[in-house]
C-alpha cells in the first residue's frame, strides 16, 4: 500500500542507496549507488546510456548505433529497417541530439533503443500522442515515430488520424507485417480476410484496412511506401520523409519470419520484383516490368494495366504520369488501392504536399499574443479581474 | 425612458433599514433564464461593497433541458457576510424562484420563514404542469409560512423595456428579466448597480439595443422594489471586518488556471497543457488559452489519452507538463501516468472530480476520486497527491504541485472538485515578490551523466532534456536498470527500483509542511477533512468550540505522502471523524497507515456538507 509506503518519511531511500540493487531482499555487495556504484550487468553490453560526444566532423552510421543489443528474431525484416535508418541519418547532417525516436509497444517499437539519439519508448499506441507533446513544445527537435500495423492503426488508430491532421512535422514509419508479432502471432488490423492465426482458427472475419488509406484520409501531406529488403529504395523514402516539412508517413511492408513468413513474398521477391512492383516517380509515366513493357492507364474512372509496345501500339506517353504534389487526394488515394494481383503493388512517394505545421501555428500564435498583449506580467495577471482593498 | 426608471417618487423611497450580519440567496430559474449571471453579478458586487462572499452554482447536466421542467432548473447559491465566513450557506434565507419548476425543486431548502420572490407570471397552467403541481401553490397552502412576495416579473420587464422603446422582439426584452430579477434584490440588499452596469456596458458593447435593453431592464427592477408597495424593508449587510489588503473574486477552476501559469513562471519554463473538454475541468482550457502571452502551450487533444500523453512529452522537453480532466478522464489517463513514474518524468494531472462511478453527475460535486489517484494503477505506481481546501486555495496548492513535480521527478495529482471549480470566494492577492521560486536543475555534463543516478536528497534521477548534446539516452515503460536506465528484466532490480520508486514518493514528505491543528492540540474530537470539506467542517468546528465543547479539526493539503505529524495529531484525540463526500476514503487510508479507528462520515448527494450536518454528526461523539 503506497501510504504505508517503505518508511513513511521515504528514510527507507538512503539504505536503499546505500545498498544497491543486491540488497534490497537478498544479501549483496554493498556500493555508493548515487555516486555510480556496481550495478548488475543483466543486460549483455550495457554500459551508460550517454556516449561520450562524437568526433567532429561528419557522422557515421556507427555513431547512431546504441550500445543495447538488437533484439529481434534473427531474419526479422525489421533489421533491414534499422540499417537504413542508420544509414541515412548521417546524410541529413542533424546533430544526435536534436533527434528523437518514439514508438508504442509492439516489436517494432523497440527500435527507439537501438539509436544513439533521444529516444521514447512509450505505451501501446500513443507514440503520435506522445511525439506531438515533444514536437509541439520543442519544434527544434527532428521527431520519428516508429510503430506498427497493430500499435499504429489498431490501439493507437485514433492519435495515428489526429498527429496526421494537425500536420506536426514527425516523421512516422509504419512496419506493416500484418501479424501481432510481440504478442505471438494473431491477426491485426491489415491481416487479410480469412487469414487463420491464434486468434482466428477458422479465419479472419474482419475487413483489413489499408493504412495508406487511412493516411490520406487523414490528410496526410507526405505519404509513401517501402520494402524492407529493398534496402536502397526504402532508404531514399526515408531521406525523402525526413526532409519534408510536415507529416510524413512511410508504410513499410516489413517480413515477420516467425508468424506470418513471407507475408509480401509474392511480389517483394527479387525474382518477381519488377513485374509486380510498381515504382513511382514524381513526374514519370507509371511504367513497370522487368522490360517496362507494361503500364498504368485511366479507363473512365478506373485505372488498368495495359501492355505496351508494337502489339497494342500504346507506350509511356499512353500512361498516367504520377503527380505528388496535387493537393487533391485523390490520385493518391487511388493509388493506394492498387493491389496484386490486379495491380502491380506500388512503393514509393504518393503524396508530397505543402501545409502550415500545427507547430509552427502554435509559436504564431503565441508570437502574435506577445505582439499585441505584450509578455505577461505575473503581477498583471494575479492582480485583475473584480478587486477591491479592504483597509 | 419611463418616469419609473429614472425619477421614483420621492416618498416611495422612506423604507425601514434593517441590518444583518450574514444573507443566503438562492436565485433559481430555468437553464435559460440567466440565474448563473444573475448570481455571479450579485456575488461580485457583494465581493467589491466589502462583504465576504462564498458562492454555490448548482446546474444542470443539459445545456437546456425542456423549458419548464424540474431537471432544466438551474440555482446559483450565495453567502455573503459581514463577518469572515467559509461556506455559501447551510440553508438560502431568500429564494427566488423565476417558475413553477424552480420553486419545487428548491422551496425544501429554504428555511422556515424565510423569504420568497416568485415570479407570478409563469405560474400558468402549462408551467405548473411540467412542474407537477396539481394546484397553484400560489393559492394554496404550499407557501404558508414563508415570507412570500408575489412579482409579476415577467409583464413588468417586459412593459418597462417597451416604453422605453427597446427595439427587441418580445422573446429578446424577455431574456432581460433576469436582470430586472437582480435589480430587485440589489434595491433589497442595498447594493450599487454600477458594477453591473458596466459589467452590461461592456459585454454588450458590440449590440447597443441589448445593452440598453439589460440597463432598463435593472434599472427598474430596482426602481420597481424602490417605489412599489411589495417590500416594507430592506436591508443592510455592512463591509466584513478581514485581513487587510487587496482581494479579488475569484473561482477555484480560475485560481487553479493562474496558479499553474504562475507555477511555470516561477519554474522558468513554458507551461504545456494537454486536454480534453470535460465538465468540469473545461474552464481550466479555456483560461489558459487566453493567456498565450505567457508562452503558455494549450493542446486541445482527440482524447483523454492523448492529452496526458502529449504533456509527458513535453514534460520530456522540459515543459511544464500539465493535463486536467476529470474523473473518468483520469480512468483514461492511468496507463499513461504509471509511464509517467515509470520515467521518473514531472507531471501534474488535475483532477476536477464530480459525481462518479462512469458519467455519474457531471455538473455536482464529490470526492470519490481519491483511491483513484493514490491507488489506481496498475503495478506499485506511486504518485503524490495534493488537494486544495478553498476556491482561493486552488492557486497556492497548483504551485505547490508543480514544485513538488518537479523537486522528486514524478506525476502529481492535484484534486480539485466541482464545488471549489465554481465557487467564488475573496482571494487575497498575494505579491509576486513573494511566491517561492521553484529550482529545476538540468543535466548537462556527459562525463557523469547517467539517466538513472540518483540525488540523495531527493532520490530523484537528473532531468536531461533533447537537445542536450552527450546526454542521448532512451526511456520508456520497460523496467529500468539503475543508474543506466537500460531496459532490464533482473529481479533484484525489479524489486530495488519498485522500493527506490515508492521510496522516492515517501521522501516527499521531508517537503509536506506539518499539518495545523485548528483548536486544542488534544482533546475528545478531532473532525479530520481533505478538499473542499474545509469550509464547512471549520464553521462546524468553530461553532462548537464557541459553545466549549473539546473538538478541534485538522485538514490535509497533502493525502501522499501525508504531513509526518498526522500519525501523532490523530492519537491526541479520544475520536476522529473525517466527513468526505465519498464512501470513507480517507478513512480507510488513515486506519490502514495509522491503526486509528477513525469514523468516516460520509455524503454523496452531489452537494457539499452543510455546517449543521457537521455539527450534528459531532456531537453524536461528544
Amino acid at each position: 500500500m503506497s501510504t504505508n509506503g517503505n518508511g513513511g518519511n521515504g528514510n527507507g531511500g538512503d539504505e536503499l542507496l546505500k545498498k544497491g540493487v543486491n540488497e534490497t531482499g537478498v544479501a549483496g555487495v554493498g556500493g555508493n549507488v548515487s555516486g555510480g556504484g556496481p550495478a548488475p550487468e543483466s543486460e549483455p553490453g550495457s554500459v551508460v546510456a550517454g556516449k561520450a560526444a562524437p568526433p567532429p566532423g561528419k557522422l557515421t552510421k556507427a555513431d547512431f548505433s546504441s550500445d543495447q543489443e538488437v533484439r529481434w528474431c534473427p531474419g526479422c525484416g525489421d533489421y533491414a529497417i534499422l540499417n537504413s535508418i542508420q544509414k541515412v541519418m548521417p546524410d541529413l547532417g542533424i546533430p544526435r541530439e536534436k533527434i528523437v525516436f518514439v514508438s508504442g509497444i509492439g516489436c517494432s517499437s523497440r527500435f527507439p533503443y537501438y539509436m544513439n539519439t533521444y529516444g521514447f519508448h512509450s505505451i501501446h499506441g500513443r507514440a503520435p500522442a506522445v511525439a506531438t507533446g515533444i514536437k509541439a513544445s520543442n519544434p527544434d527537435l527532428t521527431v520519428w515515430v516508429v510503430t506498427g500495423d497493430g500499435d499504429g492503426l489498431s490501439i493507437g488508430g485514433n492519435h495515428f488520424m489526429h498527429a496526421i491532421r494537425r500536420n506536426l512535422d514527425l516523421n512516422i514509419i509504419l512496419f506493416n507485417n500484418r501479424i501481432y508479432g510481440l504478442t505471438k502471432g494473431q491477426y491485426s488490423p491489415t491481416s487479410e480476410f480469412g487469414k487463420k492465426t491464434k486468434s482466428t482458427p477458422m479465419g479472419v472475419i474482419d475487413y483489413p484496412v489499408t493504412p495508406l488509406s487511412l493516411a490520406i484520409a487523414s490528410e496526410a501531406t507526405f505519404v509513401a511506401r517501402a520494402i524492407d529488403i529493398d534496402v536502397k529504395h526504402l532508404s531514399s523514402m526515408v531521406e525523402a520523409a525526413a526532409r519534408h516539412k510536415g507529416v510524413s508517413f512511410i508504410e513499410v511492408y516489413q517480413n515477420c519470419n516467425i508468424f506470418n513468413d513471407g507475408a509480401f513474398d509474392s511480389f517483394t521477391e527479387r525474382s518477381v520484383r519488377s513485374e509486380r512492383v510498381l515504382y513511382l516517380e514524381h513526374g514519370k509515366p507509371m511504367v513497370f516490368g522487368k522490360n517496362r513493357d507494361r503500364g498504368i492507364r485511366m479507363n473512365g474512372t478506373r485505372p488498368e494495366v495495359v501492355q505496351l509496345g508494337s502489339e497494342t501500339g500504346l507506350n509511356e506517353n499512353d500512361c498516367l504520369v504520377h503527380d505528388a504534389q496535387i493537393l487533391d487526394p485523390s490520385v493518391a488515394f487511388m493509388l493506394g488501392r492498387m493491389e496484386q494481383p490486379e495491380f502491380p503493388q506500388p512503393v514509393g512517394i504518393f503524396r508530397d504536399v505543402r501545409r502550415e505545421t500545427y507547430e509552427d501555428m502554435m509559436a504564431q500564435q503565441i508570437e502574435d499574443a506577445v505582439a499585441r498583449q505584450g509578455r505577461g506580467q505575473l503581477h498583471k495577471l494575479i492582480h485583475s479581474g473584480d478587486m477591491w482593498v479592504v483597509e | 425612458m419611463s418616469a419609473i426608471i429614472d425619477n421614483p417618487p420621492a416618498d416611495a423611497r422612506e423604507r425601514d433599514v434593517e441590518e444583518l450580519e450574514t444573507v443566503t440567496i438562492r436565485f433559481a430559474g430555468d437553464s435559460g433564464d440567466g440565474m448563473q449571471l444573475t448570481g455571479t453579478q450579485f456575488t461580485n458586487t457583494s465581493a467589491i461593497v466589502g462583504n465576504d462572499i462564498s458562492t454555490l452554482p448548482d446546474f444542470p447536466a443539459e445545456i437546456r433541458a425542456p423549458a419548464g421542467s424540474l431537471p432544466g432548473v438551474s440555482g446559483f447559491q450565495l453567502n455573503f457576510s459581514s463577518r469572515d465566513i467559509r461556506t455559501p450557506g447551510d440553508q438560502p434565507n431568500v429564494l427566488v424562484a423565476m417558475n413553477p419548476a424552480a420553486l419545487k425543486v428548491n422551496l425544501s431548502d429554504l428555511e422556515d420563514g424565510g423569504t420568497l420572490l416568485i415570479n407570478t407570471d409563469e405560474f400558468n397552467k402549462e408551467n405548473l404542469k411540467k412542474a407537477d403541481y396539481a394546484s397553484n401553490p400560489l393559492e394554496d397552502e404550499t407557501l404558508r409560512g414563508y415570507r412570500v412576495h408575489k412579482l409579476p416579473i415577467t409583464t413588468v420587464n417586459i412593459r418597462a423595456l417597451q416604453e422605453a422603446g427597446v427595439k427587441l422582439s418580445r422573446k429578446e426584452m424577455d431574456r432581460c428579466k433576469n436582470f430586472f430579477a437582480l435589480g430587485i434584490l440589489y434595491w433589497l440588499y442595498d447594493r450599487p448597480m454600477e458594477p453591473t452596469l458596466e459589467w452590461i456596458r461592456s459585454k454588450f458593447k458590440k449590440n447597443e439595443e441589448v445593452m440598453r435593453a439589460n440597463e432598463v431592464a435593472l434599472k427598474t427592477g430596482y426602481n420597481f422594489a424602490d417605489t412599489t408597495e411589495v417590500f416594507t424593508t430592506h436591508y443592510k449587510v455592512k463591509k466584513a471586518v478581514i485581513a487587510p489588503g487587496k482581494y479579488r473574486k475569484i473561482t477555484g477552476n480560475e485560481a487553479t488556471a493562474i496558479g499553474f501559469v504562475t507555477a511555470a513562471e516561477l519554474v522558468g519554463r513554458p507551461l504545456f497543457y494537454g486536454s480534453y473538454p470535460i465538465t468540469p475541468a473545461s474552464d481550466i482550457l479555456h483560461e489558459l488559452a487566453r493567456h498565450k502571452n505567457f508562452g503558455v502551450k494549450t493542446f486541445q487533444a482527440e482524447d483523454e489519452i492523448a492529452a496526458v500523453c502529449a504533456a509527458i512529452g513535453a514534460s520530456f522537453t522540459g515543459h511544464v507538463g500539465l493535463t486536467g480532466t476529470s474523473g473518468p478522464g483520469v480512468a483514461l489517463k492511468q496507463e499513461a501516468i504509471g509511464l509517467a513514474v515509470m520515467t521518473e518524468l514531472p507531471l501534474v494531472i488535475v483532477n476536477v472530480q464530480r459525481g462518479g462511478p462512469s458519467t455519474g453527475l457531471p455538473t455536482k460535486t464529490e470526492q470519490a476520486d481519491l483511491f483513484q489517484a493514490v491507488w489506481g494503477r496498475n503495478g506499485e505506481c506511486p504518485a503524490i497527491v495534493v488537494a486544495p481546501a478553498t476556491p482561493a486555495e486552488c492557486f497556492s496548492v497548483a504551485i505547490e504541485a508543480v514544485r513538488l513535480a518537479y523537486r522528486y521527478m514524478t506525476p502529481v495529482f492535484y484534486l480539485s472538485d466541482g464545488y471549489l471549480a465554481n465557487g467564488a470566494e475573496p482571494w487575497l492577492v498575494p505579491e509576486v515578490e513573494d511566491l517561492p521560486k521553484i529550482e529545476v536543475e538540468f543535466a548537462s555534463d556527459p562525463a557523469a551523466f547517467m539517466p538513472y543516478a540518483r540525488d540523495e536528497g531527493t532520490l530523484a534521477r537528473p532531468y536531461a532534456l533533447p537537445g542536450t548534446p552527450g546526454l542521448e539516452h532512451r526511456i520508456g515503460g520497460i523496467e529500468k536498470q539503475h543508474l543506466t536506465g537500460n531496459v532490464n528484466y533482473d529481479p533484484e532490480n525489479h524489486h530495488f527500483m519498485v522500493l527506490m520508486r515508492q521510496a522516492k514518493v515517501d521522501r516527499a514528505a521531508q517537503d509536506v509542511p506539518p499539518v495545523e491543528v485548528f483548536g486544542e492540540s488534544s482533546g475528545k474530537v478531532l473532525v479530520l477533512g481533505w478538499g473542499s470539506t474545509y469550509g464547512s467542517i471549520t464553521s462546524a468546528v468553530e461553532k462548537l468550540q464557541a459553545e466549549g465543547k473539546s473538538v478541534s479539526s485538522a485538514h490535509l493539503r497533502h493525502l501522499n505522502p501525508f504531513p509526518s505529524n498526522l500519525g501523532e495529531v490523530l492519537r491526541s484525540f479520544e475520536r476522529v471523524i473525517i466527513p468526505e463526500m465519498n464512501l470513507g476514503q480517507l478513512a480507510t487510508m488513515v486506519r490502514a497507515k495509522y491503526l486509528v479507528d477513525a469514523v468516516p462520515f460520509s455524503k454523496v448527494k452531489g452537494r457539499p456538507f452543510q455546517i449543521r450536518e457537521i455539527v450534528k454528526k459531532v456531537e453524536e461523539y461528544l
